[in-house]
């Protein structure tokens, strides 16, 4: 017997709203430019985004990609900056559970769907999952093309030399992209992508994934797609590689070395991983008898 | 108008394949009528509209230098401008060895004689397109980079290399392009446009706007720069001691069209169009 269809789960669904907040017709259009997007990898698709009971530019695109797919059989998982515990993240947990019928869950193994805010999850993802990022900024060549039209056209062209040419310039000047946690990326070796503001470590880690990720940017209206495998390099010359952050220390928590960490006390030295969930799946594994 | 005088081409034993073939280009501002087409005059009456390079036809070879003198409004920059590929000809044909006709090149097409094949150096960088945020490396450097050169220390070595011919200081180069006086911008955009050799290079009035003592240090480096250009050179310019300097031949203009043409020291010395005798004239005051 062949599974229900998410049309079908949600005929199925007895409440007035509608199942997982946003309408049909709504998640049907958001629907058709993700499967666009994925068709067309890291070329950013207009959809109609919708009104959302979270402000435009605080993750309504993720949500409205992760509203469009979610199923009553999916568990959700919801992390803001690697952390399951943050206020927008636990709302957003909540809405996406409740609206859909969907279980949530903090642990990244079980999640079917998992929608972040500026992390990758660092616990390895399966091909049977998948993974929605809120995207503030979906064009990447705004920082040095002013006129969005320009920079469509340059997007058809697939001339990048801006892009390259404010790179030479940091190199030069500075030793290093000023780029932070917005560096683009080449996605395919053809379109220029910027994969939200998520730190080097995880631009690092976006190519040849088993799983497709979706990027959803609900206050300009696009969405971008790196299916899976797909090559993604950081925009970065031959001699000189995008490098990862530095950190102070290991994890004061788990004692990793490899994740990405932040500071917990400003100037305290005491560092520990981003991803809670990680770090407490480290701390799981340790603990467990032999 | 009086006709236009040619004069036979220097002998040669074996004439070389031009770098550049332009023949018949016209361009047009304005809507264009049946009573101007083809193109009687400079201004046509009935719709107004400015032929601005009217039947232009010219051959550069390689190595040579080609000046285009003419007053204010001759059309010199408009058809330097066809040949840059910013504006679109109206009719006509500009064959670029290597290329075909360039003014029939698609998108990918032009854009690949504009970053490898044809350069230019403008009369002021904002029309060159310069970056002043930008440091005077990074705008040397971008026509490297549109063509694909993906090292960091190559590139930024032959900019640094190509900038200090320039005479512009080893410290300077990575300062940005707006804190550079005017000479300097100069130097960077040559230094820009040389940086790969083009097959034809297009000069823009390189010294107006340049005080004398920094106009002629300029000149000088063109020379010596032209010296080693392979390819075809067109320099546009309304003074006559410019063009005398640097063109192996030279096209006078005036109101669109060519009035006069042949080699430099022959139009300078026996000057036949009475507005080339004018020009002339106004030069040896």
């Amino acid at each position: 017997m062949r599974p229900p269809t998410v049309a079908e789960l949600a005929a199925r669904h007895a409440r007035s709203a509608p199942y997982a907040y946003l309408d049909e017709r709504s998640k049907r259009e958001v629907r058709r430019a993700i499967l666009k997007a994925l068709c067309i990898p890291g070329r950013q698709v207009p959809f109609a985004s919708r009104e959302m009971p979270i402000a435009r530019g605080w993750g309504s695109g993720g949500l409205q990609v992760t509203l469009s797919c979610v199923g009553p059989g999916d568990v959700v998982k919801v992390i803001d900056q690697g952390d399951d515990g943050s206020f927008n993240a636990a709302a957003m947990r909540e809405l996406i559970g409740s609206s859909a019928d969907a279980r949530t869950t903090t642990r990244t193994a079980e999640a079917t769907l998992i929608q972040s805010r500026h992390r990758i999850p660092e616990l390895p993802l399966r091909a049977d999952q998948l993974l929605i990022l809120q995207l503030p900024h979906p064009e990447p060549l705004r920082r040095v093309v002013s006129d969005p039209r320009r920079a469509a056209r340059l997007h058809e062209a697939g001339d990048y030399t801006a892009a390259w040419l404010d790179l030479y310039d940091d190199e030069a000047r500075h030793g290093a992209p000023r780029s932070g946690a917005d560096h683009p990326v080449l996605v395919d070796r053809r379109a220029l992508a910027s994969p939200s503001p998520v730190p080097r470590h995880d631009v690092l880690r976006l190519s040849d994934r088993p799983h497709p990720i979706l990027l959803g940017a609900g206050r300009l209206e696009r969405i971008v797609a790196i299916p899976p495998h797909t090559d993604v390099r950081p925009l970065a010359f031959d001699d000189r590689p995008l490098r990862p952050e530095a950190f102070g220390g290991s994890c004061s928590r788990c004692g990793s070395e490899t994740s990405y960490r932040v500071e917990r006390e400003l100037g305290g030295g005491r560092w520990e991983c981003s991803d809670t969930d990680a770090c407490a799946e480290r701390r799981r594994g340790r603990e467990a008898p032999t | 108008m009086t006709a236009a005088v040619a004069r036979p081409a220097a002998p040669a034993l074996r004439a070389p394949a031009p770098v550049l073939a332009v023949r018949g280009l016209r361009k047009r501002y304005g809507p264009g009528c049946p009573r101007c087409s083809p193109p009687v005059g400079e201004r046509c009456e009935a719709c107004g509209s400015v032929h601005a390079v009217r039947d232009v036809s010219f051959e550069v070879g390689p190595g040579e230098v080609l000046g285009i003198v003419g007053e204010s409004g001759s059309g010199k920059t408009t058809l330097l401008r066809c040949l840059r590929l910013d504006l679109d000809a109206d009719s006509g044909t500009a064959s670029l060895e290597g290329h075909g006709d360039l003014l029939r090149l698609d998108a990918v097409g032009r854009r690949r004689a504009l970053s490898g094949s044809v350069a230019m150096v403008h009369q002021d960088d904002v029309a060159a397109g310069l970056h002043p945020q930008l440091s005077a490396g990074a705008n040397v450097a971008e026509r490297l980079l549109a063509a694909g050169e993906r090292e960091f220390a190559p590139v930024r070595e032959r900019c640094g290399r190509i900038l200090s011919r320039m005479e512009v200081g080893r410290e300077r180069h990575d300062d940005p392009l707006s804190t550079y006086s005017g000479g300097m911008r100069q130097r960077t955009q040559l230094a820009r446009a040389l940086i790969r050799p083009p097959r034809l290079l297009l000069l823009d009035e390189p010294t107006t706007g340049l005080d004398p003592s920094v106009q002629a240090t300029v000149l000088a480096l063109i020379a010596d720069l032209l010296e080693e250009v392979e390819g075809g050179t067109v320099l546009v310019s309304h003074d006559f001691d410019v063009v005398s300097l640097l063109a192996d031949r030279v096209l006078v203009m005036r109101g669109g069209a060519v009035v006069e043409e042949g080699l430099t020291d022959a139009v300078l010395e026996d000057p036949r169009h009475p507005y080339t005798r004018l020009l002339v004239a106004s030069r040896l005051r």
